[in-house]
């Protein structure tokens, strides 16, 4: 078990600045993420549009935003836990035990959500049944390419994962291609690639359908896409993968003893610790009167819960309010060289 | 202003005035009507206030941005009459829309 003096959750903007703010008042912190990688929504929902209202920031995209919030806590040298989410928080003595779904365990006064609008999952298809085939023969996400060699795979979407996808399997399997519209939205380049590979008859493409019905024992063995003009078509296929993006979901921490409103945490404004002492939210997740989800209100409400871990993590000792600009100590963490 | 008609999947039927200038995810959102769950608070990045408009107000509506439809690509069940909720500002010629919320928005 790693004894640590915070645990952020979410490596979006706000947990990202709220890490600087723990590392220049000389705290450590780990930082937990569902995702693969690190930026939260600015990455995985607009990582190419522009953002107007980061203060003395004109104007930057989600992924420049996230580059410079890298860049600025690099001199910390924090560690991150990414494809990780936390499933377990329970409090011995004074301490918080957090569990990961990696078995990763930490010990820690402080816990800061930053989770945004909760984690990041597949959008699952609408039909009831198709749970019953789930990583078996219907998948979200595609681990291991090989097990579809010389089957006929059946891919649902329009976007860059489905057309890739569509386009890589089609070297080794019979590819089926269903989308709700005749529109692609990936990449220009992918959309002319399935047409030409349809052409060749190495892809069969079915817009304006949608998932109607699965069929099968223990596999899928075939399914039933319905048009626009509610006409029905039965495919065999060994396999069907959904490609709709991801949904954000709260998960686990609705069962950490937070007072939840609509999704959305409950915090003091002084500290933005919640009802749970030492369990602090900030960014979009949390809520208080007045409460504005805007990128600059998770950097405020970062700052201010880095110094509310202080007390938990420092106990006996007393923080000063310092500026970066002449604490000697502050520009010692951050590595800098006079 | 204008009188906008929520219909949960189940049959539930709510009647909110809506002031000009708000969405009708908005109008949704602050009078606690469920179902409408606009993850991402409007930013046409999400999908989760997905609605269906009744057809006759379908065509009556400013039509989608660039975006819109390739967000709905991501709604559960969409269907022709889809639209994102966050999308349509309330003006008095809205007086009367009448929307449906689908079983659910992921």
């Amino acid at each position: 078990m790693k004894k640590i003096d915070a645990l952020i959750i979410g490596a979006g903007p706000t947990g990202l600045f709220c890490a600087h703010q723990l590392g220049l008042i000389g705290l450590n912190c780990e930082i937990v993420d569902n995702l693969d990688k690190i930026g939260g929504q600015c990455i995985e929902l607009y990582p190419d549009k522009p953002i107007y209202d980061i203060p003395a920031v004109p104007e930057c995209t989600g992924k420049q935003l996230t580059d410079n919030l890298i860049e600025q806590i690099k001199p910390f040298n924090i560690n991150f836990h990414l494809n990780e989410r936390v499933e377990v928080v329970k409090k011995i003595n004074d301490k918080w035990i957090v569990k990961t779904n990696k078995d990763k365990e930490f010990e820690t006064p402080n816990i800061i959500i930053a989770g945004g609008v909760g984690s990041f999952e597949p959008r699952k298809f609408s039909p009831k049944e198709c749970e019953k085939y789930e990583n078996k023969s219907l998948y979200y996400s595609i681990k291991d390419k090989t097990i579809f060699d010389g089957k006929t795979v059946t891919i649902f979407g329009g976007g860059d994962s489905a057309l890739d996808w569509a386009i890589e399997l089609s070297n080794k399997s019979k590819v089926n291609l269903v989308h709700r519209r005749d529109e692609f939205t990936a990449a220009q380049l992918s959309v002319d690639k399935i047409k030409e590979l349809e052409k060749l008859g190495k892809i069969k493409i079915f817009t304006k359908n949608q998932l109607n019905s699965v069929k099968g024992e223990k596999n899928i063995e075939s399914i039933t896409i319905k048009h626009d003009d509610e006409s029905l078509k039965e495919i065999q296929t060994n396999y069907v993968l959904g490609f709709f993006g991801l949904i954000m979901k709260l998960g686990p921490i609705v069962d950490w003893g937070l007072n939840i409103d609509k999704k959305t945490i409950e915090v003091n404004t002084e500290n933005f610790e919640t009802n749970q002492k030492g369990i602090f939210a900030i960014g979009d997740i949390c809520t208080y009167p007045g409460k504005l989800k805007l990128i600059l209100s998770g950097f405020h409400e970062g700052a201010l819960a880095a110094r509310g871990c202080f007390k938990y993590a420092r106990p006996d000792e007393k923080l000063r309010f310092e500026f970066t600009t002449t604490s000697k100590a502050a520009q010692e963490r951050l590595g800098i060289k006079k | 202003m204008a009188k906008i008609t929520y219909i949960q999947s189940e049959g539930k039927s709510q009647t909110i005035d809506v002031s000009n200038g708000l969405s009708v995810m908005e109008g949704a959102v602050q009078n606690d009507i469920s179902g409408i769950d606009a993850d991402c608070g409007g930013g046409m990045a999400c999908a989760t206030c997905h609605v269906y408009v009744q057809d006759e107000w379908f065509d009556k509506l400013p039509t989608k941005e660039d975006g819109e439809e390739d967000m709905l690509d991501m709604a559960f069940e969409p269907k022709k009459n889809s639209r994102l909720s966050c999308q349509l500002i309330i003006t008095d010629e809205l007086d009367g829309l009448t929307v449906s919320i689908p079983s659910k928005q992921g």
